[in-house]
């Protein structure tokens, strides 16, 4: 029987099988790790007098709660927040003492989880990949099966190296056609969640396909496969092609010479199968998008920038109508506002779905030789100190800087504003992010998830603007 | 983790759909190291509005939360679960659960209960009229008995329900199974190796 890419990784990692009583035990190849979500897990372990299975399929870095304040004079980050401090030397301490590798702070490797993952070439093609973090989804880009867990399942993972997991169904998300010139993958994301609702995907794997995907780079099928979380889906996938193995060849982390083009050739079996069926299939048009934003309190609440907010009148269930009524007064926005030519505060590019050096490459070339707004406060945060690396190595950072904008040290920072990095109560921010939920960028902050090109845009213009009026 | 019983509790109503967990329990509250003191965090920027609606006498000692459509969404924070159940919840009722949530919640005994929309309606409104609304919780026969005289069944899957009803442990399960994945283990070949570093 045809098979779909996710059956078929799913398939490969059954260590016992599902029945009547219990869900199937699933082997985890990869497991991530990061200060937040882990240190319950860890006081779990050593209650239990637990090991860490296998160390060697674990990696551990700190992002979240990390700075992303320019170093000292000694080349270290300064960490001022003694909460933060605290999390931090746990994770040092937790690693330690159960062998896990760690990338520390400042240091070459360290960054976003979600980047360093496929950046040392750690995330391959039909793998199972895990980690305390529900935008895991990323590492889906490659054709792996990769899903965000809580802490006790990082702590089951710890332990055993396997998940108990119940079948989640699937669903194609087809995109034919061609995007416009100014219109990203961030912006086909945008429009499929406002399509399918936060909720759309529950329950769900989807699996992206179509000739508009297949068109895209790897880091921008990064972004889509983010992203697939904000629909509520379980994870996301798109296949493996030539584009994905260009990509890899030569990371750390990808075998060479003869097992390199065994795994190829393994990988190259991944791809559904012609036949192949999906539970649920959505279909979308490249040719029909524009760039997306939203205007409201969850990522599903987006809009073509030249679009206007809707009306909660317009709505008849009780909760969708309070929701959309919460979520305009929070944003301070009334019914049927355009939002073109709102006015900004902040203009954040950074965080796992869009901080990657092709991002940074096309907002710089879009920046270049124009000045930030006097009003709006641009931060550029890389995803990695590799990927901040490369952009310095490429002179991006001086073009930024030129612009007006502040070029930072790597981690999550303004996407969850854990790290001292967050809005004013009442700002506004354009933000290449994920999630626009109430005070995710600060207590009171508002968000406009858009991409990266908007978000110049809009920083140059100090409202939100069209990007394709600048093309 | 102890098991859950049969209980009967009052009923809060929060009928806003895709509750996500940042509003559950904000990121400025996850630089914790252990799972204590989070009930005070939770839901902590709606409740400096003292009209929210857990801010109100009534809403103290309540057990059950009937929310909107979709309770759950956003990040994996375990601390979701934690903080509703620190502040005393022992189940949440919705038409639908986000998937790590739901995983979550059921991990540390905390009940997510789905209804159709319908009910959830019904239910919305007993509580807005009268906030001494109750419901029974009778997981072994997976229904709700609202103030004593209407009966309504909900789903669970097979393994959770066992679990939460005897108190068993699936990281212990898991371990049991060690044979398995063993085996496993030496019929695949390892992908990458992160202590090549
Ligand atoms: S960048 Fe944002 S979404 Fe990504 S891992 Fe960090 S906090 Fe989570």
């Amino acid at each position: 029987m045809p098979k779909t890419l996710f059956e078929k990784v799913w398939n490969a990692h059954i260590v016992q099988a599902a029945d009547e009583e219990s869900p199937a035990t699933l082997y985890i190849d990869l497991h991530l790790v990061h200060e937040v979500t882990s240190p319950q897990a860890f006081t779990t372990l050593r209650e239990r007098g637990l090991q860490v299975r296998r160390p060697d399929r674990t990696l551990a870095t700190m992002d979240h709660s990390t700075p992303t304040t320019p170093r000292g004079a000694d080349g270290i980050i300064p960490v001022t927040d003694p909460i933060a401090q605290k999390q931090l030397t746990q994770l040092v301490t937790n690693c330690a003492e159960f062998g896990i590798p760690l990338f520390q702070l400042g240091t070459i490797n360290q960054g976003i989880v979600h980047v360093i993952g496929p950046e040392q070439g750690l995330t391959q093609p039909g793998m199972t990949v895990v980690c305390g973090d529900s935008h895991t989804s990323t590492h889906g880009a490659f054709g792996a099966l990769a899903f965000g867990i809580g802490t006790s399942e990082v702590g089951h993972v710890l332990a055993t190296q396997c998940l108990l997991q119940q079948k989640p169904k699937t669903c194609e998300i087809r995109v034919e056609g061609t995007l416009h010139p100014g219109v990203t993958a961030k912006d086909i994301i945008l429009a499929i969640i406002a399509k399918i609702g936060v909720g759309g995907g529950t329950g769900y794997v989807l699996e992206y396909t179509g000739a508009a995907i297949r068109a895209l780079s790897m880091e921008e099928r990064m972004t889509v496969c983010n992203m697939s979380i904000e629909a509520g889906a379980r994870a996301g996938m798109i296949a493996p092609d030539d584009t994905t193995f260009e990509w890899l060849k030569g990371r750390p982390h990808v075998p060479q010479g003869a097992v390199w083009d065994a795994a190829v050739a393994q990988w190259r079996t991944l791809p559904s199968d012609p036949g192949a069926t999906y539970d649920l299939v959505v279909e979308l048009n490249a040719d029909d998008l524009a760039p997306m934003i939203t205007y409201g309190t969850n990522p599903g609440m987006g809009i073509p920038v030249t679009g206007s907010t809707p009306a909660p009148a317009d709505y008849s269930d009780l909760s969708q109508r309070s929701a959309l009524d919460k979520a305009l007064h929070y944003m301070g926005l009334e019914p049927n506002q355009p939002l073109l030519g709102h006015p900004i505060d902040v203009v954040f590019l950074g965080s796992c779905t869009n901080s990657r050096i092709t991002d940074l490459r096309a907002a710089a070339q879009l920046i270049a030789g124009h000045k930030v707004a006097a009003s709006v406060r641009m931060m550029v945060v890389p995803g990695s100190q590799r990927v901040k690396a490369q952009a310095e190595a490429e002179g991006l950072h001086e073009i930024f800087r030129a612009a007006g904008a502040e070029w930072r040290e790597a981690g999550c920072s303004l996407c969850i504003a854990m790290n001292g990095d967050q809005l004013a109560p009442g700002q506004y921010a354009v933000s290449t992010s994920n999630r626009n939920f109430e005070g995710r960028q600060g207590k009171g902050g508002r968000t406009f998830l858009a991409s990266p090109l908007t978000a110049v845009a809009s920083a140059i213009s100090g409202q939100v603007a069209d990007v394709r009026e600048m093309l | 983790m102890e098991p859950t019983q049969t209980f009967r509790a009052r009923c809060v109503a929060l009928p806003i759909e895709n509750i996500d967990t940042d509003q559950i329990i904000p990121a400025r509250y996850l630089k914790v190291t252990d799972k204590n003191g989070l009930g005070e965090a939770l839901f902590t920027d709606w409740r400096s509005d003292p009209a929210f609606v857990l801010n109100r006498p009534e809403a103290q000692g309540a057990g059950v939360l009937v929310a909107g459509h979709n309770f759950g969404c956003g990040s994996s924070r375990e601390h979701a679960p934690w903080a509703l159940q620190g502040f005393g919840f022992k189940a949440v009722i919705s038409t639908y659960f986000a998937d790590i949530f739901k995983n979550n919640a059921l991990k540390n005994g905390l009940l997510p209960i789905v209804v159709d929309p319908e009910t959830l309606l019904q239910l919305t409104s007993l509580c807005e009229e009268d906030p001494t609304t109750t419901i029974t919780v009778d997981l072994a026969n997976q229904q709700i008995v609202i103030n004593d005289s209407q009966t309504v069944g909900f789903p669970i899957d097979a393994f959770s329900k066992h679990c939460l009803l005897h108190g068993v442990d699936q990281l212990g399960y898991l371990q049991d199974q060690e044979a398995a994945i063993s085996a496993y283990e030496g019929a695949n070949p390892q992908r990458v190796n992160t202590s090549s570093l």
